[in-house]
């Protein structure tokens, strides 16, 4: 019996997460809780959904062509993936034996401990790329929008970065709260620190967008940036430039 | 001969054998997009006028002007032209641009309603003889319909019938008209005349009379060439001249035959043979050579028939299916792709995009990455080309067939579609749980087979009525096309067109099905989930409640995806089983066109959930809404239908957002090529795409002037969006779009 991983849901063409077209696996469960989230129903631990990785496998497989097509594969997104280290490395290492590419959509949100930091070695192993998510540099800031410090995030990019996986850096622009110029120069400065042995392949602007408000409604909750604006091409562009100074 | 200077090979001087001339002597091109050109300053100033002529004919209410005297053939027109200073590639159907041709033979009732709705009036006269004197193909199809015929024909179980108007889908080789010189091909017709069999049974009386017609058909050909100032009795001899000659036999072909799809067959790559070889020669440059393609575009553009509401509801935008196919793999593992399959789609950026010509690419998993590449450019930024499974066709039908009207293979020259619209199976699955009686009309139309009077609806029950449904759909079926075919070949040969085939070319027998998505779902829904008929007072199964969840075709999910297999293949195979007037293979489609809004509003409830009325998924697609797991399980469901059920074609079309497609458009292009390539790999038959927003069709649909020439993609062939019906463009809109942001 393969192991059983806690599924959000599943999206089988996703062309944004990652290379080629891929397969989109969002695990369920978070440990952050940002106010601009666009899967709130995907908070929730243990919850969702429960399937194996043979069946996940299964999926995966039926799509095999167009990832061969396209220079894609799978994505495992979520919530927070790595909440389900054990799970993931199983099914890694089983899409690995299928030649399958492999990438994690994640946001560094757990705590490097001695028991993690031995699964994290053994996930990186089967894990082609990983798209980090850096939300914000600035500890109160971060507190503040995603409820949680940051300290854990860093630490865990510079882990990725030591263990030489592929990255690509994510910044989702937020007007007003996370587009401050000094805090992307931060966030420039640290991918430079993880670029050292040149593994950062691309850094990439995600606009915020208001279309997971509905989400919140559903369960009955009040979205916490009510009102608030996607940001302009302009302001997309300038961020963009801040951060790909972290690539010279 | 100068014409042929410079060509290798030698069997296809011996005989008539295009395919053999092509495989000698094309350059295939393994290169990208870059070489292409602007349009000349002619070729705008012809597109400015066309332009301002369509919006002219749009204020008219459709149609500019419509011939309402002169019935049209070969000859029966002067020469006529949009500015003869400026134009590389002459002639029009009529004297002039715009003006619609009359075409009675097919029916003269569909004439006089076509002109009526559109404040004309046939001359008397000629109303006249054909009601009269001259018969028409309708008319003989109505003489010999059965009563039977006439009631499914009424309720929509069998519908979309070519028995009023020309049945279309026969590729003339107009490429002959160019190789071989008309002399040549009459030379050989005279040859096949003098030596049929002696025994004058029906068969050898009939062909020997229709390879007269065709003989007569190709002297006419010679006398209208000579209108314009050209002799075209010699093979021609420069690029000009080849596409000039190609075109006036496409343009016999149109004068003298409505028919609802008139495709051009597979003409880039053997056109590109003589601009290649007048580029060697410096007596052509890249700008006019394609300019020569614009013109020829353009005149492809400009095809028109005069055509009634009915007809419009079913087939909206007023298509003509010009379909031309692009690429595809020669036998001999070569791409046949060239500089002029990139001039072709080039045509979209220099003239804009447009519906017609019907722009269909046979892919390959095996095509050159450049031209890919530029397809899926152009397919992102355009909406306007369709593609088909070169890999599954090529193993059946060679590397010289081409695709009549949507998703129709053919051997070009030697194979002859008998067009055979569809077969409601929706509606006939409602018969078997009704016994044969009509939902909408309550009539007895079907035999009275035993109605299911259960509380719920069991699988094997309905399955096993089912069966008997579907035997008896499809004798009746195969029958009315055999009364319309016999009659069109009687009252409308399509001489002009047999003339640039074999003699002895083979006829295949269409048949089609609609409601494909609608009956899996149906009987998933009874397999899985519990349905209970809801019963008006004479007993008849007038709606369903469905308790539970049930699979849905669309999701690539075998659990129903195999009942739509299933269905598919016992389909055929009852079709199989009726014998086909004049031909020797039987096939079928699944497609609609924009036919589903049609066929849905003449279906009541289904079990699936649908409402009476709702319109069904057009082709194969999964119904709306239905296919939740993303657009490749979409697909892929979709692709395990077997194309070795329906060689007619599986028509699936698939739409989306741009930003869905990647971030970047490198990632776009790379992810849309593949798409066709997961696709094509999966054994799927054709895909049309469309890339657009919903915001931009909602303001088309509000602004028409905004947006003359947007195009997009249905069920097998393209549409100017704005020409649809507001009800096919609200179906359009609401329909599935894949892509979450």
């Amino acid at each position: 019996m393969s192991k059983v991983g806690h599924v959000h849901s599943i999206e089988t063409f996703g062309n944004v997460d990652g290379p080629g077209i891929r397969f989109i696996l969002f695990l369920q469960g978070c440990t952050l809780r940002c106010k601009y989230c666009h899967n709130r129903d995907s908070w929730k631990i243990n919850a969702g959904k429960e399937m194996t990785v043979d069946d996940i496998l299964t999926e995966v497989l039926k799509y095999r062509e167009f990832f061969d097509a396209s220079g894609g594969g799978i994505t495992v997104s979520g919530g927070e993936p790595l909440i389900q280290l054990p799970f993931l490395i199983e099914l890694f290492k089983a899409c690995k034996k299928e030649e399958i590419h492999t990438t994690i959509d994640t946001s560094g949100g757990i705590r490097l401990t001695n028991r993690t930091e031995p699964l994290l070695d053994a996930l990186l192993t089967y894990t082609d790329l990983v798209l980090l998510d850096i939300k914000l540099m600035d500890p109160a800031g971060h507190k503040s929008l995603i409820g949680v410090p940051n300290d854990h995030i860093l630490a865990m990019g510079r882990f990725i970065a030591d263990a030489g996986t592929p990255l690509w850096i994510r910044r989702v622009i937020v007007p007003g709260l996370t587009d401050d110029e000094a805090d992307l120069k931060e966030t420039a400065d640290y991918i430079k620190e993880l670029n050292q042995r040149g593994t950062v392949e691309k850094i990439e602007v995600l606009p915020y967008h208001p279309m997971g408000e509905h989400k919140w409604a559903e369960l009955g909750l009040e979205y916490p940036l009510k009102g608030q604006r996607a940001p302009t091409s302009e302001e997309m562009e300038k961020a963009e430039t801040i951060l790909k100074a972290g690539l010279e | 001969m100068k014409a042929w200077q410079g060509f290798k090979g030698s069997e296809w001087k011996n005989k008539i054998d295009v395919r053999d001339f092509i495989v000698h002597n094309m350059t295939a091109y393994t290169g990208d997009h870059t070489f292409l050109v602007e349009p000349t300053a002619a070729t705008t100033e012809l597109w400015d006028q066309v332009m301002n002529l369509t919006k002219e004919e749009r204020d008219a209410g459709g149609i500019l002007d419509l011939d309402t005297e002169m019935i049209s053939t070969i000859v029966s027109h002067d020469a006529g032209y949009l500015n003869k200073k400026l134009e590389k590639i002459v002639g029009f159907q009529t004297d002039q641009p715009f003006k619609r041709a009359l075409q009675p033979f097919g029916g003269i009732k569909m004439v006089e309603n076509a002109a009526k709705a559109y404040g004309y009036q046939i001359d008397p006269e000629v109303s006249h003889i054909f009601t009269n004197y001259r018969k028409t193909h309708n008319q003989g199809v109505f003489d010999a319909y059965t009563t039977e015929m006439r009631a499914a024909r009424k309720s929509g179980v069998i519908t979309g019938l070519p028995d009023a108007y020309g049945r279309g889908r026969i590729i003339g080789d107009y490429r002959r008209v160019a190789l071989y010189g008309v002399d040549r091909l009459r030379e050989e017709k005279l040859a096949d005349w003098n030596t049929t069999r002696k025994v004058m049974d029906e068969e050898t009386i009939r062909l020997r009379e229709e390879i007269s017609e065709q003989y007569r058909a190709l002297d006419e050909l010679k006398q209208m060439a000579a209108t314009y100032g050209y002799d075209i009795s010699q093979p021609a001899e420069t690029a000009q001249e080849a596409i000039q000659w190609l075109y006036f036999g496409y343009l016999a072909a149109i004068k003298e035959q409505n028919g609802a799809a008139m495709s051009l067959g597979r003409v880039s790559t053997f056109l590109d043979i003589y601009i290649e070889r007048d580029l060697q020669n410096n007596v052509l440059t890249e700008s006019e050579a394609q300019e020569l393609v614009d013109h020829f575009i353009m005149k492809l553009r400009l095809v028109k028939f005069a055509r009634t509401p009915d007809y419009n509801a079913l087939f909206s935008g007023d298509p003509t299916w010009v379909t031309e196919s692009i690429g595809g793999m020669c036998i001999d593992g070569r791409a046949m792709v060239t500089k002029s399959s990139f001039r072709f789609l080039h045509t979209l950026d220099n003239l804009g995009p447009a519906p017609e010509p019907n722009l269909t690419v046979l892919w390959s998993t095996r095509l050159p990455r450049g031209f890919k590449d530029y397809c899926a450019k152009m397919s992102i930024k355009t909406s306007a080309i369709q593609y088909e499974n070169d890999d599954i066709m090529l193993p059946l039908y060679g590397d010289d067939y081409g695709i009549a009207c949507c998703v129709s293979p053919m051997k070009i020259g030697k194979q002859v579609q008998f067009f055979g619209a569809r077969a409601n199976l929706a509606k006939a699955l409602l018969y078997a749980i009704n016994g044969g009686v009509d939902e909408q009309s309550k009539a007895q139309v079907g035999l009275h087979w035993r109605p299911i009077t259960s509380e719920y609806l069991t699988y094997d029950t309905v399955m096993e009525n089912f069966d008997e449904v579907m035997d008896w759909l499809a004798a009746l079926y195969v029958n009315t096309l055999n009364v319309i075919h016999y009659m069109h070949d009687k009252y409308c040969y399509e001489r002009i067109e047999m003339a640039l085939h074999d003699t002895d070319a083979e006829r295949i027998s269409a048949t089609g099905i609609a409601g494909l998505s609608v009956v899996a779902d149906s009987l998933s829904a009874i397999k899985y989930a519990k349905v209970k008929p809801i019963r008006d007072e004479s007993g008849l199964a007038i709606d369903f409640e469905i308790e539970g969840d049930f699979p849905k075709y669309g999701n690539n999910d075998d659990a129903v995806d195999e009942i739509a297999v299933d269905i598919v293949s016992k389909f055929m195979k009852k079709i199989e089983q009726n014998k086909a007037y004049r031909a020797k293979t039987q096939t079928q489609s699944v497609l609609t066109i924009t036919s589903n809004v049609v066929y849905g509003k003449k279906t009541g409830n289904t079990p699936d959930g649908r409402r009476d009325g709702e319109p069904f998924a057009p082709g194969a697609n999964p119904m709306h809404g239905r296919d939740t797991s993303g657009a490749i399980a979409s697909m892929s469901s979709v692709a395990k239908l077997p194309f070795s059920s329906a060689q007619d074609g599986i028509s699936n079309t698939f739409s989306l957002v741009p930003e869905a497609l990647g971030k970047t458009e490198a990632d776009r292009i790379n992810n849309l090529s593949g798409v066709l390539d997961g696709y094509m790999a999966k054994k799927g038959h054709h895909l049309n795409i469309n890339v657009f927003n919903h915001e931009t069709l909602q303001d088309a649909m509000n602004h028409p002037e905004k947006y003359p020439q947007l195009t997009i993609r249905v069920s097998g062939y393209a549409v100017n969006f704005i020409k649809l019906t507001k009800e096919q463009q609200l179906d359009v809109i609401t329909r599935t779009m894949h892509g979450r942001m």
